[in-house]
């Protein structure tokens, strides 16, 4: 055996690293195809029906059966397309959306084929860095297949898609940071094992809630499907596409969810450690078992996913944007801050309680004066709505306002014109002669 | 065997995988033409014709993505800082909150100029 757990990285035969790779192939595929069943199940039960249940036991078979029709069906190519960027598209996006996984850790070291070998396909000082380098990839499947179709929706949904995710991927790499500083280290496998005696997602808890909002915008889901909504941009960026490339798509679409929960399990939640009551029993951390835990926890991740999607209805875009660059980006880089000083001091200084007391005191004084002052100017700007409404409903209703004739606005009172006036004076004449 | 080598064997396959489903498509389905279905779809009316890649479209989209590279720099430099945290200490720490600061500035100055905003 070698020294620390990165030596066995970049020394499996190529026997294990072919059984590795299918390994993880097969894996993923499956899991979309069980993704997509689940997802209209549990959809189905939160919307009062049954959802699939006829392919196979349970419907599990539906999504299969569903990858077959798609690949006999008949595929339109449009006559506006830029024939060799439309080929590619679909391709770039799935081919990226299966290597992102090579370096998510499923379990420790175990003996396969009368070999030690971890369980992960490969890991680098950088892995983490290189997820977030091949989801960029990714997205240029996106952004080609819009600009290829030669066609106005998916050109519109492909650039509000790129937009959406390279603002959500700041947010999402600023979550990392307040990991990396506590592992020091960016290999998924060495911070896996940085979180032994706690989960990452307990003492850097806002880490982990800018990570989650943010995987949910990256992988263009519900309530942030802004890409694909239907109203106004038909499918997106894959309007044009059909049988198998828009395959390709879905397929990447969900993989990436895969991905993005396997990564949040990795950096936030242990990884393939198991959680405290499993982990009472010994043998739970060792050999096959942690694939298991593993499992459970990308599974809660897709379930919220699911849930999500079951229960809120979709932002507008300005929100949306509005969210990722005002809200997520300043706190995660406020919380990066006060990571940092926390452990410069906690590590350098030896503080006595009454200087923690002190410095909280000040801290909690300042952010009462700023509430206090945001309320204030929050109150001036009511007060000052409210003079507007009364000022809008002392002045006198133009009905043609600009030329055209208008409603009134709120505060306004519709006044009678001469002709209608005299119309109802005349009708309320003759009803009553 | 280096490192990189089994992502190299995973891409290939993925890559295999996606090509075939890629072709296979056109071979396995059935083709019977129709002047309108290979219209560019825009929920039943004539189609607007433009040129590929749609022509113009709304300049809001370049600034943020200048917006995106100047922060994802921000976070390239923030990644090595963190991993070395612990040995650079408070030295590390005031350096990067200058650095945070200066980047704040520019952040200040686009919202300011209602760069961050949409609709």
């Amino acid at each position: 055996m070698t020294n620390g757990q990165f030596g066995f990285f970049g020394t499996d035969p190529w026997g294990i690293v072919i059984v590795k790779v299918l390994g993880i192939f097969a894996l993923l595929v499956l899991l979309t195809l069980f993704t997509i069943w689940w997802e209209r199940r549990v959809v189905s039960r939160m919307q009062n029906r049954i959802g699939p249940n006829r392919v196979g036991p349970f419907g599990l078979l539906q999504s299969l059966m569903d990858g077959f029709k798609l690949a006999l069906k008949e595929e339109i190519v449009p006559k506006g397309v830029h024939l060799a960027v439309y080929w590619i598209a679909p391709i770039v996006s799935a081919t990226m959306a299966f290597v992102a996984f090579a370096v998510i850790p499923f379990g420790p070291v175990v003996e396969m084929f009368g070999t030690y070998t971890p369980l992960q396909l490969t890991d680098f000082p950088v892995s983490v860095l290189y997820v977030l380098a091949i989801a960029s990839i990714g997205i240029y499947g996106i952004v080609l297949a819009g600009w290829s179709s030669g066609s106005i929706y998916p050109l519109l949904g492909s650039l509000r898609s790129s937009a959406q995710m390279i603002s959500y991927e700041i947010a999402m790499g600023l979550s990392f940071v307040a990991v990396f500083l506590y592992a020091g280290s960016m290999s998924t496998s060495e911070i896996v094992t940085a979180q032994q005696p706690v989960w990452f997602a307990v003492i850097l808890l806002p880490s982990f809630l800018i990570y989650v909002t943010a995987m949910v915008g990256e992988t263009n889901r519900a309530p942030f499907d802004l890409p694909e909504a239907e109203g106004e941009l038909v499918g997106g960026f894959h309007t044009e596409y059909s049988s198998m490339k828009f395959a390709l798509f879905f397929l990447a679409e969900y993989i990436n969810m895969v991905t993005v929960s396997a990564l949040a399990t990795t950096l936030f939640l242990g990884g393939w450690q198991a959680p405290w009551p499993l982990s009472l029993w010994e043998g739970a951390n060792t050999g096959y078992w942690p694939i298991l835990w593993w499992l459970a926890k990308v599974q809660i991740f897709i379930f919220i996913f699911i849930w999500l999607r079951g229960t809120l209805p979709r932002l507008r875009y300005d929100q949306f944007m509005k969210f990722g660059w005002k809200v997520l980006i300043p706190v995660s880089i406020a919380w990066i801050l006060i990571v940092a000083t926390a452990r410069v001091v906690r590590n350098e200084m030896t503080i006595s309680t009454t200087q923690i007391l002190l410095s909280g005191g000040i801290v909690i004084a300042l952010l009462l004066v700023a509430s206090w002052l945001l309320q204030a100017r929050a109150d001036r700007k009511a007060d000052a709505k409210e003079q507007e409404f009364a000022e809008a409903q002392a002045r006198p209703f133009d009905a043609m306002a600009g030329g055209y004739p208008v409603p009134p606005m709120p505060g306004q009172q519709a006044e009678l014109t001469t002709r209608r006036a005299t119309a109802s004076t005349t009708t309320q004449e003759a009803i009553d002669g | 065997m280096n490192v990189y080598t089994p992502i190299l064997v995973l891409g290939l396959l993925a890559f295999g995988f996606a090509v075939f489903s890629a072709v296979i498509a056109p071979i396995t389905g059935p083709k019977r033409y129709n002047r309108a279905k290979v219209d560019a779809y825009e929920c039943g009316i004539e189609p607007t014709l433009q040129p590929i890649g749609g022509g113009r479209f709304p300049v809001k989209y370049y600034l943020t993505a200048m917006l995106f590279i100047v922060f994802d720099i921000e976070i390239v430099f923030l990644y090595p800082w963190a991993v070395a945290f612990d040995r650079m200490a408070v030295f590390g720490l005031i350096e990067m909150v200058l650095f945070i600061v200066t980047v704040l500035v520019v952040y200040a100055y686009v919202w300011r100029r209602r760069g961050l905003e949409w609709d």
